[in-house]
């Protein structure tokens, strides 16, 4: 049996698994490691920021559906990617985390850049694992490997002492996994699936509730299908815009806190809810026990855990989306009755349909762009989707940027919008771009970023500018925290407390030329889509734009946290006679 | 006080408690009793977890549990068809006078006397929790001085068993390409 070290087995391993890229950053525990990745095949990314390797994973595993690996040294290394990983287990991302550890002896000492960070992490990672025997090495990353990509997915970390990366032991591929504990869900019960076909099938005002697990079980296509079977409209929530066109007539958009008033009110007024990869999550139900007050509830998902955690379900489905939604699909279709040209779609939710329609042109998502006025954040993002036919990968810093996005893009396929969605981590953006461009290298990469998020970890257009990987950097500078002054404004009674960041400092252009990027800036309407040309037609190098947009912008329509649904406030752009309407919401079917 | 008793079998390996411990201080789950052993398999260890039903909710506990990938299985054991027991020492302080009394008591709860002293009496008592607790309250009136107790362990009764009897070893998938 062939020799190898430590470091050339984890290397090797890395391979064997298919990893074509690892972010990360060396220093003292990790660097035997470093040095058999100098002849590796795979590509690694130095970025200026452990916490940028980290999202720089999660942004390639979004995109590419494929894991993100990432790399750090121990102590301050490891705890650096303490956010990212967080991050990843809210959003259920993809990730294998490699961090060095001072030797095995030294292991409780408080040795130089000693931390316990399988402990740190504990809360925050599907697994973890010390791994204290260089023969376990290819197991210890072989089970990394599958326990973060099947079931729910999630960020596992591999902690290696310096001293096991050196020592020298068998090496052999493949290894035995020895997971006795780990279960992944079967295929999904068809009693379950009958059952919710039935319901389906008899629904009158049905909404299908889309979570981020229809996106990385690949199950957009049987979603589409299963709604025009069924001719049940779609909201797709944060973690989910892409998963169904935008512009099909269906669609509803997103729901919760700062969804659209037709996908909020549809919920409310549902009969039947279907959350397909979902988790009731306190942004999307508001006040849990005033959401979706009429509706009986259906509810897929691949973790057992999430159905009846928040809401109880009629009907649950445990097991893989894809299997899951196919087989919906074919049994709502199997209960439809026979016409000329096989099966008909369902008659039965037309009045709601036609509800629904009148909602989105009563209650749209409503702004005003002055030509002459502040530029808003809207128009540009607008802008945005037509000028790239909706066909970008946008990716999206926290705040009111990252909700103009989610809401004024206007999505066509999965894997085009990246965000922050259970953590809300501001500086996901520049680095989670970098990722996704590094995993789709031939498409456009957009990060929508606020100006307080961007300078979180704008060091990583370093990394960008150097590796020559071109994303486009558009900061919607409002020269505040914008979302927190928002909050001020209007439960704080205006009083605002440390949110202005100033538009002028620093210098955005300045600093994109800086660091080897290209510099614009964009001041005025009328100059949108010129900017937006140049920097869109620039392939070889990142370039960031300075949007000056509007201070004072809210997000709306908004549901004030803890409130119920009901109460969704649709903002300064409607009358108190549209507000009232709104909120009486009459209907008869 | 509505108690859950939970079985948990987990594998016997470093950081194991941690993360059984861990979960229930994140999700903010109420542990009343937790003990943990060997078993006749080196490879497994048993938790005996005791939640407080009214505070937890405990389907939420035991799914959980089981998405810990160290943790094998996770049984709910019901009330009434379980052998429960909780092992105390008790250090008693005694008046010469009052000791036959108390012998009498502790022989009543069936508890066994494992250390004297001239002033002191160290009582071992092993039996169900409610019963442990009526003998507690009996003592006190002695003057209880020092105090410790095991946590609950439980068994199903009758022929059933609970094992391990997952899958025992998973050969590696394919690489890369999950449908992740
Ligand atoms: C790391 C981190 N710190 C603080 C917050 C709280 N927070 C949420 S949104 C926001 C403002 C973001 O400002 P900016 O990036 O300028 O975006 P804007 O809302 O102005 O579009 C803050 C501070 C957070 N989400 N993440
Ligand atoms: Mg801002």
């Amino acid at each position: 049996m062939q020799e190898l070290t430590g470091a050339q087995a984890l290397v090797r391993s890395l391979e064997q698994q298919g990893v074509e890229v690892v972010f990360g950053l060396p220093g003292g525990t990790i660097l035997p490691t470093y040095d058999p990745l100098l002849s590796s095949s795979l590509r690694h990314v130095l970025v200026r920021h452990e916490q940028g390797a980290g999202h720089a994973a999660e942004g390639y595993a979004w995109a590419t559906g494929r894991p993100g690996v990432c790399m750090a040294t121990s102590g301050p290394g490891a705890t650096n990617l303490v956010t990212a990983l967080s991050d990843a287990y809210m959003d259920s991302v993809p990730m294998v985390a490699i961090t060095g550890q001072v030797g095995t002896s030294l292991i409780g000492s408080d040795a130089f850049q000693e931390a316990d960070i399988t402990g740190i992490t504990l809360p925050i990672t599907k697994h973890s694992e010390l791994v204290t025997d260089v023969a376990r090495i290819p197991a210890a990353i072989a089970e990394a490997f599958h326990v973060a990509t099947t079931g729910r997915p999630g960020p596992v970390l591999i902690d290696v002492p310096k001293d096991v990366q050196q020592a020298t032991g068998p090496w052999s591929w493949p290894p035995v996994m020895d997971l006795p504990g780990y279960q992944v869900p079967g295929p999904p019960s068809l009693t379950a699936i009958s059952a919710a076909a039935a319901l389906l099938v008899r629904a009158r005002r049905p909404v299908l509730y889309v979570g981020g697990g229809v996106i990385k079980s690949d199950a957009h296509a049987d979603l589409l299908r299963l709604a025009e079977l069924c001719q049940a409209p779609v909201t797709t929530t944060l973690m989910a815009r892409g998963a169904f066109p935008d512009a099909h007539p269906l669609a509803l958009g997103m729901p919760g806190m700062h969804g659209t008033y037709p996908a909020v009110a549809a919920l409310q007024e549902a009969d039947l809810v279907v959350a397909l990869g979902a988790r009731f999550d306190d942004r999307v139900t508001g006040r849990l026990a005033d959401f979706a007050p009429r509706a009986t509830i259906v509810h897929a998902d691949i973790d057992p855990a999430e159905v009846g955690k928040n809401r109880a379900a009629d009907v649950a489905i445990i097991g893989d989306l894809r299997l899951t939604m196919a087989a919906l699909a074919d049994a709502v279709a199997a209960a439809l009755p026979d016409g000329p040209d096989g099966r008909q779609p369902l008659a039965g939710t037309a009045d709601w349909l036609a509800v629904l329609d009148s909602w989105k042109r009563q209650f749209p998502l409503r702004y005003t762009q002055d030509s002459d006025g502040p530029l808003k954040p809207q128009y540009v993002t607008e802008r945005l989707s037509a000028l790239t036919g909706g066909e970008a990968i946008i990716v999206a810093g926290v705040g009111q940027h990252q909700m103009h996005a989610a809401q004024h893009y206007s999505f066509t396929r999965p894997r085009s919008w990246i965000n922050s969605g259970g953590a809300g981590t501001m500086g996901f953006a520049v680095p989670a771009a970098m990722g996704a461009q590094v995993g789709r290298p031939g498409e456009l990469v957009v990060a929508i970023d606020g100006d307080g998020c961007f300078q979180m970890t704008a060091q990583e257009l370093a990394t960008c500018a150097i590796e020559k990987i071109p994303i486009k950097v558009l900061i919607f500078n409002n020269g505040f925290l914008g979302m927190v002054r928002q909050w001020q404004e209007l439960f704080y009674d205006e009083r605002y407390s440390s949110v202005e960041l100033g538009t002028a400092i620093p210098d955005y252009v300045k600093l994109a030329e800086a660091y080897g990027c290209v510099g614009l800036r964009c001041e005025r309407p009328d100059e949108v889509d010129t900017v937006l040309d140049k920097a869109l037609a620039r392939t070889d190098v990142p370039v960031v734009v300075d949007f000056r947009t509007h201070d004072r912008e809210g997000v709306f329509p908004m549901v004030p946290a803890g409130r119920a649904n009901d109460e969704i406030v649709l903002g300064p752009e409607f009358s108190a006679d549209e507000q009232r309407a709104a909120t009486r919401r009459e209907m008869e079917i | 006080m509505s108690t859950h008793t939970l079985a948990v079998l987990a594998e016997n390996k470093p950081g194991v408690l941690s993360h059984i411990a861990g979960l229930f201080s994140r999700r903010a789950f109420n542990i009343s009793s937790l003990a943990v052993g060997p078993t006749q398999d080196e490879r497994v260890s048993r938790f005996t977890i005791v939640v407080d039903g009214a505070s937890t909710p405990v389907d939420q506990v035991c799914k959980q549990l089981e998405k810990l990938v160290r943790v094998l299985k996770v049984v709910e054991l019901s009330d009434g068809a379980a052998v429960e027991r909780e092992l105390a020492l008790i250090k008693v302080r005694v008046d010469p006078a009052v000791r036959g009394q108390l012998l009498e008591v502790a022989g009543v709860f069936g508890a066994s006397v494992v250390d004297m002293s001239p002033t002191t009496l160290v009582l071992e008592a092993v039996s169900s929790p409610a019963k442990l607790d009526a003998l507690l309250a009996m003592l006190d009136s002695y003057g209880t001085c020092e105090l410790v107790r095991t946590g609950r362990i439980a068994l199903a009764r009758g022929a059933g068993v609970i094992t391990d009897d997952g899958p025992a070893l998973t050969a590696v998938p394919e690489p890369a390409d999950t449908a992740a």
